[in-house]
């Protein structure tokens, strides 16, 4: 009996390979097409000259380069890129960190305020950030209401959350944080259940204070999951223009302009597919940078 | 020692509250903001002395009307609706066998893979929309919902691929070992054994595939112009303006109605996507 298992097992295996390698390839040739050959594609558009009209296309050498390089536009969208990802990122870190560390206790009514705290990652993104809209309208904003009656702000001169530029882009941060906390929260949060409780409790048994525990003891046992989120939360930031595009289309002024929204700009609603291609181009350096970032998260926990 | 303090307040218990309660509030607070307006009376809506927590007058369906007859919300739903199953099948067809292979049948090759599928869902719609709104446009798919079908599985087959791998790892090898002497090949063993198995993670993806669909945003807008065509997540904030005139009632209704029925669906499977991100930093 043993041996025939063996037997059906090494033939199995023998077979195995080829089978393996027929069941794999329908997946591997949709995404060679859908993702890979779109990738390179990228990467020629923006040697080249092509058009949403134009029927072929020549190369130009770095020409797209040199000339999104010397738009005012374009190095503004660059740097609110880098401001929008870390001022939120930083914001969604601690925020998640707390949250996750209050909600691994457990309390009454712990179910329903998931299922409430899970509400902004679960909604459609373009329909959160129209709630927000409403919410920080110019007339009829609901956090000015607050404000004005709070008596924080004058009456005839509140806040224009989406129209003045430094106020819109910490609007677009918050709002694109607000999204993402929950998603970076329960990240951690399954991080924290694998982490044995009796460690931190042993530390403050022993006197090291609830700060010091928190400190020296629980964060850093978190730091791989920390890393993931983090990871995560760079490429849904960075890549990201649904909020953007939704609460103030880059305005106003292009002063909420971010890469990914710059080069929807130029590349679809302009039609310079070439240089859309060579903004968006600029989106790959961070994105190698999280998948080293990634490979070596996996690599430690022996998943490779 | 674990009941020590639970039925006294203690500074820590009001801090863990205070925490609690300020994120449940920030987070939560747009959507009772959605519920309330929906249900305003226009007049209610945009008078600066009324309090805007409360219903001031009687509440109205209006927007909801609105928002059904005098709109293409219906429709969007409908496409929003048929663009997920159709992508259900496809990432279902594509994922499933490639995730058998990668767990089983590939061996050391397959871990490697398993990882070079796992880096392509960090490539992002907003690097690929470019090139690919000229692949649809030659594919004769541009301002239909069919240039959807076809690209949004690259974004979940992949995720789903990785989310299968582990379910599949966690079927006992004896099992299947057992029922090749018992004369069924591979194959079969995939198909008639391996798949019924896995009915939660197939669910998981099913459910997944459908949010993901719901929440996309950027191939929308780009492929898509027609009103009649669009999704969901695009059509209400472009079509509910009307030049300068936002329905802000009937738009509030259509998010709160498109984020619902998700956020159950999400609530019911949350363990399962959460592994599907870990990158095996929790085991």
């Amino acid at each position: 009996m043993t041996t025939g298992v063996e037997r059906a097992a090494v033939k199995g295996q023998d077979r195995g390979y080829l089978l393996g390698a027929a069941m794999f390839a329908p997946a591997a040739l949709y995404i060679l097409l859908i993702i890979g050959v779109p990738f390179a594609m990228a990467f020629m558009y923006a040697f080249s000259d092509v058009t949403v009209g134009s029927e072929g296309m020549s190369f130009v050498g770095f020409d797209n380069f040199a000339s999104i390089l010397e738009s005012p536009t374009f190095r503004k969208s660059l740097e609110n890129s880098i401001i929008f990802t870390l001022a939120s990122q930083a914001l969604v870190l601690v925020g998640s960190t707390m949250l996750a560390l209050a909600l691994n206790k457990p309390f009454r009514g712990r179910k329903l305020v998931r299922f409430v705290l899970l509400l902004p990652w679960v909604a459609p993104i373009s329909l959160g950030a129209i709630g927000w809209k409403w919410m920080l309208d110019s007339l009829y904003s609901v956090i000015n209401w607050v404000l004005i009656h709070l008596h924080l702000v004058k009456e005839f001169d509140p806040p224009m959350w989406l129209g003045e530029p430094k106020l819109a882009m910490l609007s677009v941060i918050l709002v694109h944080s607000w999204r993402l906390l929950p998603f970076s929260t329960v990240i951690i949060l399954a991080g924290l259940t694998a982490i044995p409780k009796d460690i931190p409790e042993a530390a403050e048994v022993d006197g090291a204070g609830f700060w010091r525990t928190l400190f020296e003891i629980t964060i850093p046992m978190m730091r791989p999951i920390l890393n993931v989120a983090l990871l995560f939360g760079i490429i849904f930031t960075f890549t990201d223009m649904t909020v953007v595009y939704v609460l103030t289309a880059g305005g106003p002024f292009d002063s909420t302009q971010v890469l990914p929204s710059y080069a929807f700009t130029t590349g679809i609603l302009s039609g310079d597919l070439a240089q859309g291609a060579a903004v968006s181009l600029f989106l790959v350096p961070l994105l190698a940078a999280v998948a080293y970032g990634m490979l070596r998260v996996a690599a430690r926990s022996e998943v490779v | 020692m674990a009941t020590r303090g639970r039925f006294r307040p203690t500074w820590r218990g009001l801090g863990h509250g205070a925490i609690i309660a300020v994120f449940t509030i920030l987070l939560g607070f747009p959507f009772y903001w959605m519920l309330i307006t929906s249900f305003k009376q226009t007049g209610d809506l945009y008078d600066l002395e009324h309090n805007p927590f409360i219903l001031n007058d009687k509440p109205t369906l209006e927007h909801l009307r609105f928002l059904f007859f005098e709109t293409r919300f219906v429709r969007w739903l409908l496409n929003t609706l048929v663009v997920g199953v159709f992508v259900v099948g496809i990432t279902l067809t594509l994922a499933l066998p490639a995730a058998y292979a990668l767990a089983r049948l590939t061996g050391r090759w397959g871990q490697r893979l398993g990882i070079g599928i796992f880096l392509t869902y960090l490539i992002p719609p907003t690097l690929l929309f470019i090139p690919l709104s000229r692949v649809v446009a030659l594919l004769g798919l541009q301002d239909t919902i069919w240039a959807l079908v076809v690209v949004y599985p690259s974004f979940t087959v992949p995720f789903s691929i990785w989310l299968l791998m582990g379910f599949f790892k966690a079927i006992p090898k004896e099992l299947e070992d057992a029922a090749m002497v018992d004369g069924l090949t591979r194959f079969g063993v995939f198909a008639k054994l391996v798949v019924p198995m896995s009915l939660s993670g197939i669910l998981t993806v099913v459910i997944f595939t459908f949010t993901l669909v719901t929440q996309e945003f950027v191939y929308a807008l780009t492929f898509i112009s027609p009103e009649s065509n669009q999704m969901l997540g695009v059509g209400v904030p472009t079509f509910l303006v009307r030049g300068d005139v936002y329905y802000w009632g009937s738009l509030m209704g259509a998010c709160l109605i498109a984020t619902i029925p998700i956020a159950f669906l999400y609530n019911m499977f949350l363990d399962r996507f959460i592994s599907g991100f870990t990158v095996g930093a929790v085991k």
